[in-house]
């Protein structure tokens, strides 16, 4: 069976984006958790890079 | 002990592309200017073909989103690389072929579009060999930042080099997606995609070229310039991190907002207008990172022309990506498509964020390269105050036509008959137009002021070709302690991190469209609709070289209003052998999907000849030529063999006698002109417009006609 009849099969199309919001929550969340729990100093240390 | 090594910055590369930023921002400008005042005095269009706002408009947009934002995008990108990577460029070499190459495509774009060589497909006009042409620049461009990165003694890479690799990844895909097309001719193609999927493509390609080449790569160039103009650095490096992949996760999605009401499926309409409103988060995190890093400086901002055009850049990104999302409201959308809003929405971006932002870096750079001050602030800070009072008389009296357009156009009276014609709409709002277009002249002039500014300021100084700078290489610099977060690693893996955005934009992508293109009843075939016949065909190619889809629409939407106008709502089945679609984004004129039959063909020739003749007040411009050019019918064939191989059910051998039916319909059509007293040469384009013209819509009108 060729890769496009498999999609045609599929009715529920609505979980296409239903899996896409939840890839892009984890992502988001993952991303906050990272940015949030990071070293302080680390983070200044980058934002002078432009300034060095 | 670790010795720093000397190496010299690029500074001739960011130069040239500076040059080019301020002489192609001219230009575009000027002809943008052109263009509006034609849309209040027709007489400008000049009779000719090379002159007329079809012809203009692509080159307008083209210039400014091209030439003028892609220099200063590709000047802002090398001057930034060079700094946070403590490294010269790669390789001076790809750097100049990336600089005259997207120079020799900007002079082919704007020569071909004048000749009226386009795709018909807004925003990516230029035919296939430039398509090619920008792509293989594209990879220069690519090589020469990746190579530049491979050897940067800065282990971190700055946020903005993140925002130029999503830019750089995203637009090869957009720009490779979009341009899939079949050449005929070493100038003409047909787009690989028809109706539903063409138009998704395109505004999946159309909307993201505004998020990927107007926008991610300005917030790399805020991301740079605010902070070094502001002399602090930026107010939250954790918030950029969060902005750069919402961002980018996020803008990809918004797409089919371009086409709310239109025969797309419903849900991938819904898709699209979810993912819009949520891009207000990332849109305004980045706008107020922006604006923070100017906090405890704002006394600075009263002085400094660089640190105003800073801020009302990102006060204009902040209220257009808010407006953005608004626009992508059904019911507010039902209101602004097709109006001069979306024109007012647009250009306050442009004017106000990109253009700004651009000449905000440039006053700041050029001084810089040439080793002395701005040559005169206060012809800054007047620049700064005509193109912010430009901005202003552009966008409100657009607002005001946009807001009256659609008001007129769903009024009805209390008899229930539309109670305004088109014509009457389109003459209500050409004062707002002249407002326009000295809003427009206005920007410009302060444009010209930057140029004369600028130039006395190279003219004071010394340019600095190579600029001296000193760094220690990355493997004498000791490796950070202790165990590393999976994103602190891709932070200095730019491969990781380009796999990892290429990632999260195909996935908006690949949602979107794998199901229209793969699942049959998104896009139902309808019976009676049956392929162009070949004079049709060729009415269509020249009905796209004119530009006739800048001003009108063939989509219309479910609305009562529309449908009284125009006739029965458009369905997706009806455009399946439409390569390009033609739906258009604006109707300065009436939406032409249901045409045919409508008027006689005398009345098209005779307004095609002269617009105010037929309809006095039309704005519409002349197109004599039609009416004098012979047909070219050699490339008949080529054509028809071309649609076959896109899956147009043309018979076997129809490309052998094609050019025979072409002649008998042009002579059935110039025989009906004669009846009207109208001399006509079958053999004239004119008449394979006609016959176009006279097809729209016909199939179904025909098909409910036998049903009865």
């Amino acid at each position: 069976m060729k890769f496009t009849n498999y999609l045609k099969d599929i009715h529920n199309v609505s979980i296409y984006p239903v899996f896409s919001l939840i890839l892009f929550t984890a992502v988001f969340v993952g991303v906050v958790l990272y940015t949030f729990g990071s070293d302080k100093k680390k983070m200044q240390g980058h934002a002078n890079i432009p300034m060095k | 002990m670790t010795q720093a090594e000397k190496f010299y910055y690029d500074n001739k590369s960011v130069k040239l592309f500076g040059i080019a930023t301020l002489f192609w921002g001219v230009v575009g400008m000027l002809v943008g200017v052109l263009i509006a005042f034609q849309l209040a005095y027709p007489s400008l269009n000049f009779g000719i073909p090379y002159t007329s706002f079809g012809r203009l408009r692509p080159i307008h947009t083209n210039a400014v989103i091209f030439a003028f934002v892609g220099n200063a995008v590709f000047g802002g990108a090398y001057y930034i690389l060079q700094r946070v990577l403590k490294t010269r460029m790669y390789s001076d070499l790809l750097s100049k072929i990336h600089f005259w190459g997207w120079q020799l495509i900007i002079v082919f774009g704007a020569l071909t579009l004048a000749l009226g060589y386009t795709t018909g497909k807004e925003y990516a006009e230029l035919e296939w060999p430039l398509d090619i042409l920008i792509t293989i620049i594209w990879l220069v461009f690519g090589v020469n930042m990746f190579g530049t990165i491979l050897k940067r003694r800065e282990r971190h890479l700055y946020v903005a080099i993140w925002f130029f690799i999503g830019t750089w990844v995203t637009v090869a895909m957009l720009h490779i997606v979009n341009s899939f097309e079949l050449p005929f001719t070493w100038l003409k193609s047909y787009s690989l995609y028809a109706g539903v999927q063409d138009a998704l493509v395109q505004w999946w390609y159309g909307h993201n070229a505004v998020a990927f080449f107007l926008t991610t790569p300005f917030l790399g160039l805020m991301y740079y310039f605010v902070p070094k103009a502001a002399e602090r650095p930026i107010y939250s490096y954790r918030w950029s991190i969060i902005h750069f992949w919402a961002l980018i996760f996020i803008y990809i999605w918004a797409g089919p907002h371009h086409l709310l009401y239109t025969a797309l499926p419903g849900w991938a309409q819904a898709l699209g207008t979810v993912f819009s409103i949520m891009l207000i988060l990332p849109s305004w995190g980045g706008m107020l990172n922006g604006l923070f890093t100017l906090r405890g400086a704002w006394d600075k901002v009263r002085e400094d022309p660089i640190l105003k055009m800073f801020v009302v850049a990102l006060t204009a990104y902040g209220m257009a990506t808010f407006e953005g999302p608004m626009l992508s409201l059904k019911n507010v959308n039902a209101i602004s498509h097709y109006t001069d809003w979306t024109i007012a929405h647009v250009h306050v971006g442009a004017l106000g964020f990109n253009g700004f932002l651009i000449f905000g870096m440039l006053y700041w750079l050029i001084p810089r390269m040439w080793g002395t001050t701005l040559y005169s602030k206060k012809l800054a800070n007047t620049h700064f105050l005509i193109g912010t009072l430009g901005i202003l008389l552009y966008a409100i009296p657009l607002y005001w036509a946009g807001f009256s357009q659609s008001l007129m156009w769903k009024k009805f009276t209390e008899s229930g008959q539309l109670q305004y014609q088109f014509l009457e709409t389109v003459t209500h709002v050409v004062p707002m137009y002249v407002l326009r277009a000295l809003g427009g002249t206005l920007y410009l002039c302060g444009t010209i002021l930057a140029v004369y500014n600028l130039r006395k300021t190279m003219l004071a100084g010394t340019f600095i070709a190579n600029e001296a700078a000193e760094g220690i290489a990355l493997r004498d610099q000791p490796m950070p302690k202790g165990k590393h977060h999976w994103h602190s690693v891709i932070e200095r893996k730019p491969i990781r991190l380009l796999i990892f955005s290429l990632v999260a934009v195909s996935i908006g992508g690949m949602v979107e469209m794998m199901p229209t293109f793969l699942i049959d009843n998104n896009v139902p075939t309808i019976a009676a609709v049956k392929p162009y016949t070949p004079l049709e065909l060729q009415g269509r190619d020249i009905y796209v070289r004119e530009g006739c889809y800048t001003c009108h629409s063939q989509m219309i939407r479910p609305f009562r209003d529309e449908e009284a106008r125009y006739g029965e709502y458009s369905k997706a089945g009806e455009f399946i052998y439409d390569h390009p679609f033609q739906w258009g984004s604006k109707r300065t004129g009436p939406d032409l999907q249901r045409i045919g039959g409508k008027y006689p063909d005398s009345w098209h020739y005779r307004h095609m000849n002269d617009p105010e003749e037929i309809s006095d007040g039309s704005i519409m411009p002349p197109y004599p030529w039609l009416l004098e050019d012979d047909l070219d019918t050699t490339n008949t064939p080529k054509k028809i063999r071309a649609m076959q191989k896109l899956g147009v059910p043309y018979p076997k051998d129809y490309d052998k006698i094609a050019n025979r039916e072409l002649r008998e319909q042009a002579e059935r059509i110039a025989e009906n002109l004669r009846k009207d007293k109208i001399k006509a040469d079958s053999r004239k384009e004119i008449i394979a417009v006609i016959a176009y013209l006279q097809r729209l819509g016909i199939d179904i009108k025909q098909d409910k006609t036998a049903q009865k």
